[in-house]
C-alpha cells in the first residue's frame, strides 16, 4: 500500500521526478490563480455586485476578520501569507471529493514545504516587526537558561505542523482505502463526509496555529 | 525463529501497542477539554466564539499525539525500514 502520492510517478530524467503531487499542487495553483484573476478583472465598488466577487469579499473579508481575532493588529499586512496558506491546504483538502485525486497534503513533502515557510515567515515577521537584535533578545527570555528549549521549541512545532497535516489527511486516505477493501458499500462514503470536515479543520487549524505564531514573534512586550 | 520473523512479529505487535496506548491520553484529554468548554459555553453563551475557536485549536493540539502515534504504526506496517532492509539483505545473497 502506498502511503503517499509522492510515490505515483508519471515522468522521470535522471534526479527529476515529476510525480502526482507536483503535478496535483501545480493544476490546483493554476485553477486557484486563474479564477482569482478572472473573477477580479472587473471589480465594482458600487452598484450590483456579481455573485463570484461577493463569494471572494466574503473569504477575504473572514480570513482578515480571523487573523484581527487572534491578535495581530494590522491583518492586512499578514492577509496574504496566511490566507494562501489556507485557501491551498482548505482546497486541496475539500477536492478530494473528486474521483482519482490525491489531496498534495497527505504527502509529507507538501505539509514540510508548508511548515518551513511558516517557519520562515515567523523569523522575517519578527525581525521585521521588532528588529533584528530586539527579535534575538526575545530568546533568552525570561533568562539565559531558556535558550536552548526555545530554540528545541521553534523547530519542533514547526515539525509538530507538518506530521500533524500530514497524519490527519494521509489517515482519512488510508481509512478509506482500508474500509473499501471490508465494507466496500456505506461505510467509505460516511469516511470520506468526516474526511472532508476533518480537512477544513486541519486547514484553519494550520493558518490559525502559523497566525498564533507570527503574533508571538511580532508582539512587543507590554510591561 | 529466525531474525525475519522476529522482526515481523515485534513490528505488528508493537504497530498494535503504539495506536493502542497512544490513544488513551489523547482520548482522556480531549474529553477533558470538550467538557470544561462544555461548561464554560453554559456559563457564558456571549465568548462563544472565542471559547470554539480556543477548543479547536486545543483538540489540534491533543490529537495530533494520537495522529503521531498513527503516524508510527503505520510506518511500522507499511513502510517499515528494518523490515525493508532483511528483504534486500535477504534477496541480495
Amino acid at each position: 500500500m502506498r502511503l503517499s502520492p509522492d510515490e505515483n510517478i508519471f515522468w522521470q530524467y535522471g534526479f527529476l521526478v515529476l510525480n502526482s503531487t507536483i503535478v496535483t499542487t501545480w493544476v490546483l495553483m493554476l485553477i486557484m490563480t486563474m479564477g482569482s484573476i478572472l473573477i477580479t478583472r472587473k471589480l465594482k465598488v458600487e452598484g450590483d455586485i456579481t455573485r463570484w466577487q461577493g463569494f471572494l469579499e466574503i473569504v477575504v473579508t473572514t480570513i482578515q476578520q480571523q487573523i484581527k481575532e487572534v491578535g495581530l493588529k494590522n491583518p492586512r499586512q499578514y492577509l496574504g501569507f496566511i490566507g494562501t496558506l489556507f485557501l491551498f491546504i482548505a482546497v486541496s483538502n475539500v477536492c478530494a471529493i473528486i474521483p482519482f485525486y490525491e489531496p498534495p497534503t497527505g504527502s509529507l513533502s507538501t505539509t514540510s514545504a508548508l511548515a518551513l515557510s511558516v517557519f520562515v515567515a515567523v523569523l522575517y515577521y519578527g525581525i521585521a516587526e521588532r528588529g533584528l537584535v530586539a527579535y534575538l533578545k526575545s530568546y533568552v527570555k525570561p533568562t539565559f537558561i531558556m535558550l536552548p528549549f526555545n530554540i528545541v521549541s521553534e523547530v519542533s512545532r514547526t515539525f509538530a505542523l507538518a506530521i500533524r497535516l500530514f497524519g490527519n489527511i494521509m489517515s482519512g486516505t488510508m481509512i478509506v482505502g482500508i474500509l473499501l477493501s471490508i465494507v466496500p458499500f456505506i461505510a467509505p462514503v460516511i469516511m470520506n463526509i468526516l474526511g472532508l470536515l476533518t480537512g477544513m479543520v486541519q486547514a484553519y487549524i494550520f493558518s490559525i496555529l502559523a497566525t498564533v505564531y507570527i503574533a508571538a514573534a511580532t508582539r512587543t512586550r507590554e510591561t | 525463529m529466525d531474525s525475519m520473523t522476529i522482526i515481523a512479529a515485534v513490528s505488528i505487535i508493537t504497530a498494535g501497542l503504539t495506536i493502542a496506548i497512544g490513544s488513551i491520553a489523547p482520548a482522556i484529554g480531549e474529553g477533558k477539554a470538550v467538557a470544561n468548554a462544555l461548561t464554560a459555553l453554559a456559563q457564558q453563551p456571549d465568548a462563544s466564539s472565542t471559547i470554539t475557536r480556543t477548543l479547536f485549536v486545543g483538540l489540534a493540539m491533543i490529537e495530533s499525539v494520537a495522529i503521531y502515534c498513527l503516524v508510527i504504526s503505520m510506518i511500522l506496517i507499511f513502510a517499515n525500514p528494518f523490515w525493508n532492509h532483511v528483504i534486500s539483505q535477504s534477496t541480495g545473497n
